[in-house]
């Protein structure tokens, strides 16, 4: 061992010349990937008509203008798919932890006849499923057809997140649910005070994948909802990038050089409705990472 | 002694006993069984309506049955002019999908395991993690942008001395590269972890054996770290050839346009219209149910196929 660390450290610095090739490579990759959320950033501050008028990418906004970012702000469908999100992530999250942890903690028990019935079920819908017509006609039957709980009830659990979280809580020891079971606990104290608290990196995992989930879904929202006024952020968004919105165009038409607007508009509707997420940001990689690695052995 | 007399099971008394015993745990699992007949079973058992005409008067169990023993809406799928295109362009659309983006992720986590810059390799890997976050809406709407005609790829060809007007998206030969490109860009960050993960198994050993008999980096990373993920690139293969006819629609829906059906339209999101646009639902989940039957099919071939070769399967 000795040796070998010895003979590493006096390796010359020849060796060094694939480290830096891939370092170069690497980087490049990494501007490349970097840039084009840069790019928007840039657009979103600049002057229109500036910015028209550029030649070339854009290494800075193109002119200095936060226009874009007052029009985007005073938009009231803008605050209004705020809202709705937030009513989304909020009524969602409860269904989506709850149902996820009462599953995952039936299928680590023990002894129960029905479980691998139930499991099959489960894991069944992995492979199978009704498709898009039979799941909206159903889903329509139900009546949540134009209300907010069509983003929510048809999307209150999600099989692979069901078996992640099985597998973290499959690794608390059993008997420590049955000392709570010898002093008369039942099964909601025990996953409450025992299963969730121990297996609280599991459980943030859930919560970051649901509510990444809830924030970027806009497909459910599209078909479901009629109402522009319950429209979540991300629906309004895809309306207003349409080729020839009209909802786009009513923003900007007071001014003199609405066209040119219109992209600034657009980016600074990106960078805003991307902020949350990028806040989470170092959470979403600390936790999702884990999650990632913990699905991976798992399989 | 009793018990060598083969006393039959009592089924109802196991049952109940079962039930008094777990009365709680049942509890619990019942909305999540009911979530799943809810939103799983009940439309699984809607796919009927591919055999049958629907009118939303009469309901899906009440509606007639087809003509042509039920089929009808296959045969005139089958025949109808639209049938070869779709096919053909999630059929290439998936083989891009396998040929370029899937070696991506797996490239970017040997460059990653391989470098020994730390700092280097953390700052990639948090970069390229980025884009897997930001929503298909937003990415969409970046890839219109930067696709018109005085947009970003214009503007860089013009930087490279290629001067070009074109409004990208408007270009059926262009769709798919642009597909691809922009999943690539998505997820190859994202779905380098798990080689990662795998990589972060290898026993640390192996490499100080290697180094005893003299193998160098490019042999080590050749003969150790190569086949520890090759289980890992397997299985995830066979996932992704089940992904064959799924092509994510959503995508295609955001960034499509009437000019590139065809090359862009593929048959999730011909479902889609037909069904959702037109209302034409019993023939719209007719195509779907010949995608989701060949996609089983493949599934379980390239399962099979792998479990011969190479001993990995999915199950």
């Amino acid at each position: 061992m000795k040796e070998i660390k010895q003979t590493s450290r006096k390796q010359k610095w020849s060796s060094w010349i694939p480290d830096i090739i891939m370092a170069v490579v690497l980087l490049i990759v990494a501007i490349i990937m970097l840039y084009p959320l840069l790019y928007e950033i840039f657009v979103s501050f600049s002057d229109s008509l500036q910015f028209v008028l550029h030649r070339g990418i854009l290494l800075k906004p193109a002119g200095f203008s936060t226009l874009a970012y007052s029009i985007v702000l005073n938009a009231e469908e803008i605050w209004t798919g705020f809202k709705n999100t937030l009513f989304v992530e909020f009524f969602g999250l409860i269904f989506n932890l709850t149902l996820t942890s009462f599953g995952a903690y039936f299928l680590t028990r023990k002894n129960v006849l029905w479980k691998k019935p139930i499991n099959i079920m489960i894991i069944v819908t992995m492979y199978f499923s009704g498709g898009l017509i039979p799941t909206y006609l159903a889903v329509r039957n139900y009546g949540l057809n134009n209300t907010m709980w069509a983003l929510i009830i048809p999307s209150a659990m999600s099989t692979y997140n069901l078996i992640l979280l099985r597998s973290y809580f499959s690794t608390i020891p059993d008997s420590l649910a049955e000392s709570v079971m010898m002093d008369g606990g039942g099964h909601f104290t025990i996953l409450l005070r025992i299963f969730i608290p121990l297996s609280k990196p599991g459980m943030m995992v859930m919560l970051l994948y649901y509510a990444v989930g809830h924030w970027n879904s806009w497909f459910s929202a599209h078909i479901y909802l009629r109402d522009v006024t319950k429209a979540p952020l991300q629906l309004v968004l895809r309306n207003m990038f349409e080729e020839g919105s009209t909802s786009l165009l009513r923003l900007v038409n007071n001014y003199s050089n609405f066209d040119s607007l219109q992209e600034t508009v657009k980016a600074a509707m990106m960078v805003v409705s991307t902020l949350p997420i990028l806040c989470l940001y170092p959470f979403l990689q600390k936790y999702f990472e884990g999650g990632m690695m913990i699905g991976s052995l798992k399989e | 002694m009793k018990k060598d007399k083969q006393q039959p099971i009592n089924w109802q008394r196991v049952v109940a006993k079962d039930f008094h015993r777990n009365k709680m745990l049942y509890l619990m699992v019942l909305p999540v069984v009911a979530f799943y007949i809810l939103f799983s079973y009940v439309p699984m058992a809607g796919v009927i309506i591919a055999f049958k005409e629907y009118k939303p008067m009469l309901g899906i169990w009440k509606s007639p049955w087809a003509s042509q023993y039920g089929l009808s809406s296959f045969i005139t799928f089958f025949s109808g002019p639209f049938f070869v295109r779709i096919l053909k362009n999630t059929l290439i659309i998936s083989i891009y999908s396998i040929i370029f983006s899937f070696p991506a992720p797996v490239i970017l986590a040997l460059v990653l395991n391989e470098i020994r810059f730390k700092k280097c390799k953390r700052v990639v890997q948090t970069v390229s993690y980025m884009p897997h976050f930001i929503s298909l809406v937003v990415v969409c709407g970046m890839v219109r942008q930067f696709c018109l005609s005085d947009g970003l790829f214009n503007q860089m060809f013009g930087m490279f001395g290629i001067q070009t007007n074109n409004s990208w998206l408007q270009i059926p030969g262009a769709f798919r590269t642009i597909y691809v490109g922009t999943d690539i860009w998505q997820s190859a960050g994202w779905n380098s972890i798990i080689y990662l993960a795998a990589i972060a198994g290898v026993d640390h050993q192996l490499y100080e054996a290697a180094e005893i008999d003299g193998a160098g980096r490019w042999k080590k990373l050749l003969h150790i770290t190569f086949p520890t993920i090759r289980p890992t690139i397997i299985l995830l293969l066979i996932m992704q050839v089940g992904k064959t006819m799924n092509v994510g629609y959503e995508k295609i829906l955001l960034l499509y346009n009437s000019t590139i059906y065809d090359t862009a339209d593929v048959i999730s999101t011909y479902v889609y219209r037909k069904g959702l646009l037109d209302f034409d639902y019993s023939y719209s989940t007719a195509v779907n149910l010949f995608n989701s039957i060949i996609n089983f099919v493949l599934v379980i071939t390239a399962n099979k196929i792998s479990a011969k070769v190479s001993e990995t399967s999915l199950f």
